[in-house]
Parts: C-alpha cells; structure tokens; sequence
C-alpha cells in the first residue's frame, strides 16, 4: 500500500516542489531533519513559528508548514525576539545563514544570545553567499575561493559556536547533513532548550563553492564531510596531530541559564508590585 | 564622433556595462555587499582587482550600511570611491547615504532599481532610488546599457566638479537592462582617463599638514547653513551636468542633457517617463505618428536635481499629458515623478492636462499595447485630469 511520506504533513500543502535549492545543496537535507525533531517532540504546528532573513537558507518557511516570518536580510533574529516576546509560548525557530546571521546580522546574532532570548537558531553554513551567486561569507575559510576572492580570501573565518557561546548563548552544537541523524538530535535538544540555542548545520553548496573550489560534486562534498569531522567528545581523547584540519562536530556547550523572558516576566511583576 | 578616438563596441549587460566604466574610471576604493540583482557590478569589479587590472582597494563589507559607511570614510580620506547595490541595499544605506550628500562627498553609486519589501520581490521598480529623492544626492536614470555606462563616466565628473561636490546615483532598470545584453561603445581607457581627469579632492582627512573634523555637531547655529549650501550645490550642478552632457557629446557623439524630449515638439498628446520605458515607447511613439498621432515623449535623464523648469517649457501648450510613474507615493497624490512635474506645471501658462498612470512595480510587464492604450486615453478624454490610475494591475 502506498502511504504518504511522514515529513508531508509539515510540508506546505500546493506548494510547487521542487524548491529553489539546486540539485545537491544540503538545506533539503537540514529541513528534513527539523521536521523529524519537531514530530518526535510531538510539538503541534501552529506552536511553531519558523522566522527567516534572506539567502537560499531562508527560503525554508515557504515550504515548511509552521508559522512563518520571510523577512529582511540579516534581521530574522530581531524579529523572531519580538515574535517570542509577544508570545513566550510559541516555539520560535530561526532558519538562517552564514551571510544572513553573522554578517548583516551578526549584531542581532551575538545580542540575542546574549540577551538569552528563547530562540532556536539553525544556522545552515554552507561557506558562501549562494544566492546572489558565491561572494565570500564571514565562515569562508582564509584561502578559499569565491567570486569576489578569485585567487582566494585573506579574511579569517568566524567560528559560529564559539561566538554564539562567548555571546551567552546556553546550547550550541554543530552537526553535517552526512551526519544527519545526530544532526536531527542536536535540533530535537536544541528545541527542548530554554533559552538561546544554535545549531549550526554544514550543508555542502556544490553549484558554487564546491566548483569555485573544485571540491567536486555533492556526493565527494558530503563525502567530504564525513572524512573531515570529528565528534568532540571522540576529539578529546585524540592527540592534537590526529584532529589537526579537522572540523569538530558535536555539541559544545548546554547550561541552564534563566531565559530573557522569564527574567523579563520577573521585571514586570517587581514592577507592578506583585510577589514572585 | 571625433577624429582620432576610436569606440570599442562590447556586447554588454547593464551590469557588465557599469562595471565596465568603474573599471575604466579606476576608482581608488570600491566598498560594495551583494544584492540581487546588482551583485554582478560589484562581484565583476572584484575580478578586475583581483586580476590587478585595477588600482583600486577593494573591501567587500557585511552590509550595506557598513558598504555606505566605508564609501564615506574614504571619500572623505580623500579617495575616488565608488559602489554599487539595489532595493533593500539601499534602503539599508539611507542613513549613511544622507550623510554622504551632507558632508558633501562625490561618491558614484550604481543602483539597479528593484522593488522594495515587503512583499520580496527581485524585480524592477524605481521605489528603492525614489526613497533617496530628498537625500541630496543627483540622481541620473538610464535607458539602456550604453547609456549606463556613459552615465557612470559623466558622474564621476559632475560628482567630483568643485562647484558641486555631491554624491550621483546612476541607476538601471532591474534584469530590463541589468540583465540584458546590448551593443556598448565604449570609449578606449587612456579616453575614459583623460575625460574624468584626475581625482582633486577638496578638503580632506589625509591632508596631514591641515588637520580636519569632517561631520561635527550643528545644532541651530549652524546646521541650517550648511542644509541650505546643499542646496545651492545642487542648483550649481545643473549646468555641470548640461556642460559635462555636451562634452561628452562632442567628444564621443552623443550629447547628454537632463531631459530628452523625443517627438514632442509638435506633439499634442505626450508621456513623461524614465528608464527603460522609454525605449518601449519611442517604439509607440513612432507608430502612432506613421498613424497620423502627433505623439510625443518627455524622458527624464537627471530626477535630481529636478529640472522643473525645463519639464514646464517642454510641456507647455500640449493638449494633455500622462506621466508613467514606476513607484507610488503611498498616501500620497500620485507616484513622485507626477507630484513633481504637476508642481513644475502649477501655475504656468498652457500647462496641458495632466494625468498619471502607475505602472510595472515589482517588475509588472510593460508592453507597446499598456502604452498605447495611454496614449488612446489621453486623445478621447479618458484620461482625466489630476487622476491616478494603476495600469496593468488586477483589481
């Protein structure tokens, strides 16, 4: 008997698939993997809110059946802290990208996680601007090449997780679409989280980094992926020439810290005269 | 064109046509973010300096408003500096972009004109340049790719002239020219050179010897002042721009002023328009004359400064006029091209009727037939005066 796919009743229904993403891009593969955390966690689709900035990550929310916010570049994160301020209830996720979050948006990034507002931030790195056609981002690895570095980038690479943490920010971990059942748990631990939460997901670009790098095509990329990172906790017990080039994968921090609203709430009643 | 220099034709996109000029004007800093659909301008540029067929210090910023920001720094360091965006690039710029016409700094901007948010939408409309009309920049629209890029040469000159010292913003119609290809002349580089002439920069940081704080604080002493001298610059650069369009004229053969008028002399019914349209109209222009139609155009090169009383003289004594507006002012009384030319004709003699159609945003089509059907209206009365309509939109 043939059945519906699970994933299909988060997807928009009568909207025209394929999606804008070429053939091999890894943010089908991400998408997946938030639709099968959201239904393990069984939260209901009118609790989520997915909210997006510009760039081909944030043209997820059109083609995800959650509430969603398409809106201006760099600026999910602004959005999405009024979203889940309006209404503390709702799961609030944002669907960014290396350009979108740490470079237009990079101030809205770092405050919103400082501020420790309970958002879920699934950061889709794939290394390059893809949509307007391969510039270089702020997670450009120094030396790679990019249409506005043709010979090669001078500028040294953010590192998502470590900014996000230095920023305050109460979970971060980085997973692979190869890795993508792990991937899938770090969403799952990600959503469950109060307060701010990243994960930030590498999803190969193969139409342009992976040709202005010669990289090959998404198969050797997401092959790639797998010979080239290391979970934390297997890095930790290796000496330092067996992880060097390597990218660490896993989750790197989890803390409880109170969220931005409840000490907000706290403000309010104190403001009011009320007992806490 | 003139003995000796020899054009070079290219098939070119808009975008590769602007970039084309920047690479040949050479300019000494070139800040710039990607946008659709402007990226190619700057990410073009990028190859030209990355292959060091440029001198130029390339710094690809983090937004828009950083790309501004940079632009003012080192125009007012003392460098020929240029940029290039689009839409919500510019929106994003606004603020630095008021105080780059402010501080008086001769910036060159390409801007591919899109629709802005929300909704999002890629396409053409003149909305993002129009939310700049009262930023103090000169502000020169383009028919096609040639004229891109002669634009994008002759601003560097009416930026950088001393009795202007303003900012220019050149703009070309989203994917219409950005992305279409033409046949360009283009000038040989050594000419492009010796027309721009090198970069003299009134007072700025670099000078070591005359210490300088660009941007301080006015309050009511005198920030008024120094509004109003923006305001004089302005005035002044219409005759550099006139002047540096007949330069260019009778160095290279076509001559630039701020309006073009195309058919209208004898003309009883006429259109005003910018940009592309224009091209689409001559087209009907044309056959509604084999018809026996004496119709007309008024195209408007330079918005800014607002050549009023030009527009006035041109127009006076028509039997009735449309004004092609590609942006709206909402709330407002008609789209800002029609606001404008209405006040140009308030109070003159035969000032024609005038009607305003807005048309094309978010990149709507306009066709011979929209245009035609314009031109129907204003010769049986359809087209009322003072009345706002929306062609080619679904009610």
């Amino acid at each position: 008997m043939i059945t519906m796919h699970p994933s299909f009743e988060m997807l928009r229904p009568g909207k025209k698939f394929p999606t804008v993403w070429c053939p091999g891009c890894g943010h089908g593969i991400v998408q997946g993997a938030i639709i099968r955390a959201v239904q393990k966690l069984g939260i209901p689709r009118d609790q989520m809110v997915m909210v997006s900035g510009i760039g081909c990550s944030s043209r997820m929310p059109v083609y995800v059946d959650f509430n969603s916010l398409h809106t201006a570049h760099g600026r999910a994160i602004a959005f999405a802290t009024g979203v889940k301020l309006h209404n503390p209830k709702l799961h609030v996720i944002v669907i960014t990208g290396d350009g979108d979050a740490l470079a237009i948006g990079g101030n809205h990034f770092i405050h919103a996680a400082r501020r420790n507002v309970e958002l879920t931030v699934i950061l889709l790195n794939n290394n390059i601007y893809g949509m307007t056609g391969g510039q270089y981002s702020p997670t450009t690895p120094i030396g790679k090449r990019a249409s506005t570095a043709p010979y090669g980038t001078a500028e040294r690479d953010f590192d998502p997780c470590a900014l996000a943490v230095a920023a305050g920010a109460v979970f971060a971990a980085r997973g692979t679409v190869f890795g993508v059942v792990e991937l899938e748990k770090m969403i799952q631990q990600a959503l469950a989280k109060r307060g701010f939460a990243l994960v930030e997901a590498l999803s190969p670009c193969p139409t342009l980094y992976g040709r202005l790098n010669r990289e090959g095509n998404a198969v050797k990329m997401i092959q790639w992926q797998k010979e080239n990172t290391i979970n934390a906790k297997a890095a930790a017990k290796l000496p330092p020439e067996k992880t060097a080039g390597k990218i660490i994968t896993g989750v790197f921090h989890d803390a409880e810290v109170t969220p931005y609203t409840e000490v907000y709430q706290g403000i309010i009643d104190k403001a009011q005269g009320q007992k806490q | 064109m003139m003995a000796g220099i020899t054009k070079i034709d290219l098939a070119r996109t808009g975008n590769e046509a602007m970039a084309y000029a920047m690479k040949q004007v050479n300019p000494d800093v070139v800040a710039a973010y990607p946008i659709t659909p402007a990226t190619e301008i700057v990410q073009l540029f990028a190859q030209y300096v990355a292959d060091g067929e440029v001198d130029t210090e390339y710094v690809p910023v983090e937004s828009e408003h950083s790309a501004m920001s940079a632009c003012i720094g080192s125009s007012a360091a003392g460098a020929r500096t240029m940029t290039g965006t689009s839409s919500q690039g510019l929106a994003l710029m606004y603020e630095m972009c008021y105080i780059a016409a402010g501080l008086r700094l001769p910036i060159v901007m390409a801007d591919v004109n899109r629709a802005l948010s929300a909704p999002i939408n890629i396409h053409c409309d003149h909305s993002d340049t129009m939310g700049m009309r009262d930023a103090g920049w000169i502000h020169i629209f383009s028919e096609n790719a040639q004229e891109a890029y002669d634009n994008m040469l002759q601003a560097v000159r009416i930026a950088e002239h001393e009795s202007v010292r303003l900012p220019v913003l050149v703009t070309t119609d989203g994917f219409i020219i950005s992305h279409g290809m033409e046949r360009v002349a283009t000038l040989p580089d050594d000419e492009v050179k010796k027309f721009i002439g090198p970069f003299k920069p009134g007072t700025m940081l670099l000078d070591v010897a005359k210490p300088i704080t660009v941007g301080a604080l006015n309050f009511t002493d005198f920030y008024f002042e120094h509004r109003r001298a923006l305001v004089d610059a302005q005035a002044a650069s219409v005759a550099v721009i006139k002047q540096v369009g007949r330069e260019f004229g009778q160095k290279y053969g076509t001559a630039y002023d701020c309006i073009e008028p195309y058919q209208l002399a004898d003309a009883e019914y006429a259109i005003v328009a910018l940009g592309s349209t224009c091209g689409t109209a001559k087209v009907v222009i044309d056959q509604l004359r084999a018809g026996g139609v004496k119709a007309g155009m008024l195209k408007i090169r330079v918005f800014r400064p607002f050549p009023a009383a030009e527009i006035a003289a041109a127009l006076a004594g028509k039997k009735s006029v449309a004004v092609l507006d590609r942006s709206d002012v909402l709330g407002g009384f008609g789209g800002p091209v029609f606001t404008e030319v209405r006040s140009a004709l308030y109070q003159k003699p035969n000032a024609p009727l005038l009607a305003d159609y807005i048309y094309g945003l978010g990149g709507r089509e306009i066709d011979m037939e929209m245009i035609g059907s314009v031109f129907a209206q204003l010769q049986d009365g359809t087209a009322k005066p003072d009345s706002v309509q929306y062609l080619g939109v679904r009610d």
